[in-house]
């Protein structure tokens, strides 16, 4: 193993402008070596020309960037050699088979012909693809594209490698297969920058997350901490009688916080109940004889989280800024 | 949600770890390896879709038998004396057709996202340009070797044999090598396929039609003979002509080459560098 670099990305005001859109407007990240890093942001927050700019496709307008300890413009060619990228779009030739496609990238890596096909059949045997390998790849489904992609960036283990959106389209399993082939990978010391559009996914994978708005990253931490800044979770009540909501309604707001009546005429919900205090107010509830249809109580989750750091929608629940960096002014 | 039972069929997480760790970077390999191995891509698509020879094969076939029947009588005489005339000019024709598609390829490559892989990849970068191209001449050489053989059997019987005829489709092919950089400016330009074909044709169809492939110059008006005199398809077709004759014309076959190494040399660093920045 060679010595590891303390961060596999070192990126300090980021920029590139398409025209009069300005796609990244200065990103930092600093990405620690051998971790999967999430970035979290909705269409078109500058997440793909982030990593086209990472990957050396193409040159940053401002800023710069080290990957593995060298720069992304004057050292483009040693970061190729340590980066594999699965972009957005399928990176695989849909009109070869998936042998065809991992033989080629074989070739392209400097192997013989008799090794890249050995190589290829090992990955098609460990991504579970050997049995349409011989099939062209447009006629794949989405999943099983999704791994010939992932083991087409394989083909020589990266050091570091994009992951741009990989389950988008996938069905549950597909997307758990996907999971579970990147942690593996993190597993044998690679490491992974992640963009993504789900939170569960980052949440799930990523032991960092940057959340980008508008080519900005507008918060970062862990995915506890982003949680955490959104403050506890909320207790959904439905009553047995609507008749009784604003008894509920008084007695939560005294005992819990602010309180929610849903559109629906049994239903409130009240925010700010961690698993204590949502117990006890359960209890004081059925005591004032109000008798309850169904309750729950709700973790915050990601898209809380998202969606109260972007503002673009639920605008009750303001971050409290103090367990995360805040970038925005 | 918190399910841990494994899928069935899912990816085996031993396999892949050992496939993971059992990597060692073999050496790089050098830009005739690389662009070798883009040209073995561009022969796998046509084994895989080998319809797309139609294209460009049909069409050549279609114009001789047209040209041939149709005009031959009227233009020379007889159909076998305009045969041995415009054969040779309709090899180049066919032959610089095809090139339109090289940049037409090109084209649609890019909208897909493997080339993003591709120009992430330490390798030479104009390689998978170059070794389109050399997919590409296959193409034109079967384009070439199909109208030759249908010529043959029309009745065509060039004097400079088998020889002639070799020696004429290896400087058409060559000839496109240069032309078809013009194409891939022009594939890397335009915003989808269809308008890389309209723009190509639009330009080689009356570049073709004012060159000496189809009729004498010495027959038309002054300026517009004086036109087709220069036009490199023309001397282009001289020298085909001339191959196929048995009686090359030096000055015919150099100022070919020349102009496919000057198109060359301006064009293939455009193609490079456009491929580059897109
Ligand atoms: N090549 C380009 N030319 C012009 N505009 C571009 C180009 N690439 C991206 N953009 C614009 O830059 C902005 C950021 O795009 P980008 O693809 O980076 O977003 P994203 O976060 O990856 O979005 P998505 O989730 O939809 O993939 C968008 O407004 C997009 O339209
Ligand atoms: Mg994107």
């Amino acid at each position: 193993m060679t010595a590891q670099h303390p961060l596999a990305i070192d990126a300090t005001g980021l920029g590139k402008s398409f025209g009069q859109t300005r796609a990244v407007a200065g990103v930092d990240l600093a990405v620690p070596a051998g971790t999967i890093y999430g970035v979290l942001g909705p269409n078109g927050a500058g997440k793909t020309t982030t990593i086209r700019m990472l990957a050396t496709l193409i040159p940053p307008d401002e800023g710069s960037a080290r990957v593995l300890g060298h720069d992304v413009v004057s050292e483009a060619d040693t970061v190729r050699e340590l980066v594999s990228l699965t972009g957005q779009l399928a990176s695989v030739d849909e009109e070869l088979t998936g042998r065809e496609n991992l033989v080629l990238l074989g070739r392209l890596l400097g192997y013989s012909r008799a090794a890249a096909r050995d190589r290829a059949d090992e990955l098609l045997d460990a991504f579970d693809i050997a049995e349409a390998a011989g099939r062209l790849v447009k006629h794949y489904s989405g999943g099983m594209r999704r791994r010939l992609d992932i083991a087409a960036s394989i083909v020589v283990t990266p050091r570091l490698m994009f992951l741009d959106e990989p389950t988008t389209g996938l069905d549950p399993r597909s997307r758990n297969q996907v999971w579970e082939i990147a942690r593996a990978l993190v597993a044998e010391g690679t490491t992974i920058l992640l963009c993504t559009q789900y939170l569960e996914e980052a949440d799930q994978l990523a032991d960092g997350i940057a959340v980008i708005d508008r080519g900005r990253v507008i918060a970062e931490g862990t995915p506890r901490d982003l949680k955490a800044s959104v403050g506890t979770g909320s207790l959904h009540l439905r009553l047995a009688d609507a008749g009784r909501r604003a008894t509920a309604a008084e007695l939560l707001e005294r005992t819990v916080g602010p309180v929610v009546l849903e559109p629906e005429p049994t239903a409130l919900s009240v925010t700010g109940a961690d698993a204590g205090r949502a117990a006890v107010a359960v209890a004081e509830l059925s005591r004032a004889g109000v008798p309850l249809a169904h309750f729950s109580l709700q973790q915050p989750s990601l898209d809380e989280v998202f969606l109260a750091l972007t503002g673009h929608a639920a605008e009750e629940t303001p971050p409290p800024a103090d367990t995360l960096q805040e970038h925005r002014s | 949600m918190t399910t841990t039972t494994r899928a069935p069929g899912s990816a085996d997480t031993a396999a892949v770890r050992r496939a993971i760790s059992s990597t060692p970077r073999p050496t790089r390999p050098g830009p005739l390896a690389t662009a070798l191995a883009f040209g073995w891509r561009g022969m796998l698509k046509v084994k895989h879709v080998p319809e797309q020879l139609l294209d460009v094969t049909v069409t050549p076939v279609m114009f001789l038998l047209m040209f041939t029947y149709l005009f031959g009588g009227a233009i020379a005489g007889s159909t076998s004396a305009y045969l041995d005339y415009t054969l040779p000019g309709l090899l180049v024709m066919s032959v610089l057709f095809t090139t339109v598609y090289s940049g037409v390829a090109l084209n649609t490559d890019l909208t897909k996202g493997v080339v993003d892989r591709f120009r992430s990849l330490p390798i030479w970068r104009p390689a998978p340009l170059v070794g389109s191209l050399l997919g590409d001449s296959v193409r034109y050489v079967i384009a070439g070797t199909v109208l030759i053989v249908v010529g043959v059997a029309l009745g065509f019987r060039p004097d400079g044999g088998v020889t002639g005829a070799v020696a004429a489709l290896a400087l058409v092919v060559a000839f496109s090598f240069g032309l078809s950089w013009v194409f891939s400016v022009l594939g890397l330009l335009m915003r989808s396929p269809n308008a890389v074909m309209n723009a190509g044709f639009m330009a080689i169809f009356p570049l073709t039609f004012l060159s000496n492939v189809f009729v004498d110059p010495a027959t038309l008006p002054g300026p517009l003979q004086a036109f087709v005199d220069v036009n490199p398809i023309s001397v282009l077709a001289t020298a085909s002509r001339s191959l196929m004759a048995g009686a090359p014309d030096g000055a015919a076959i150099l100022v070919s080459l020349a102009v496919a190494a000057a198109l060359a040399a301006v064009f293939l660093p455009l193609t490079t560098r456009l491929y580059r920045s897109r």
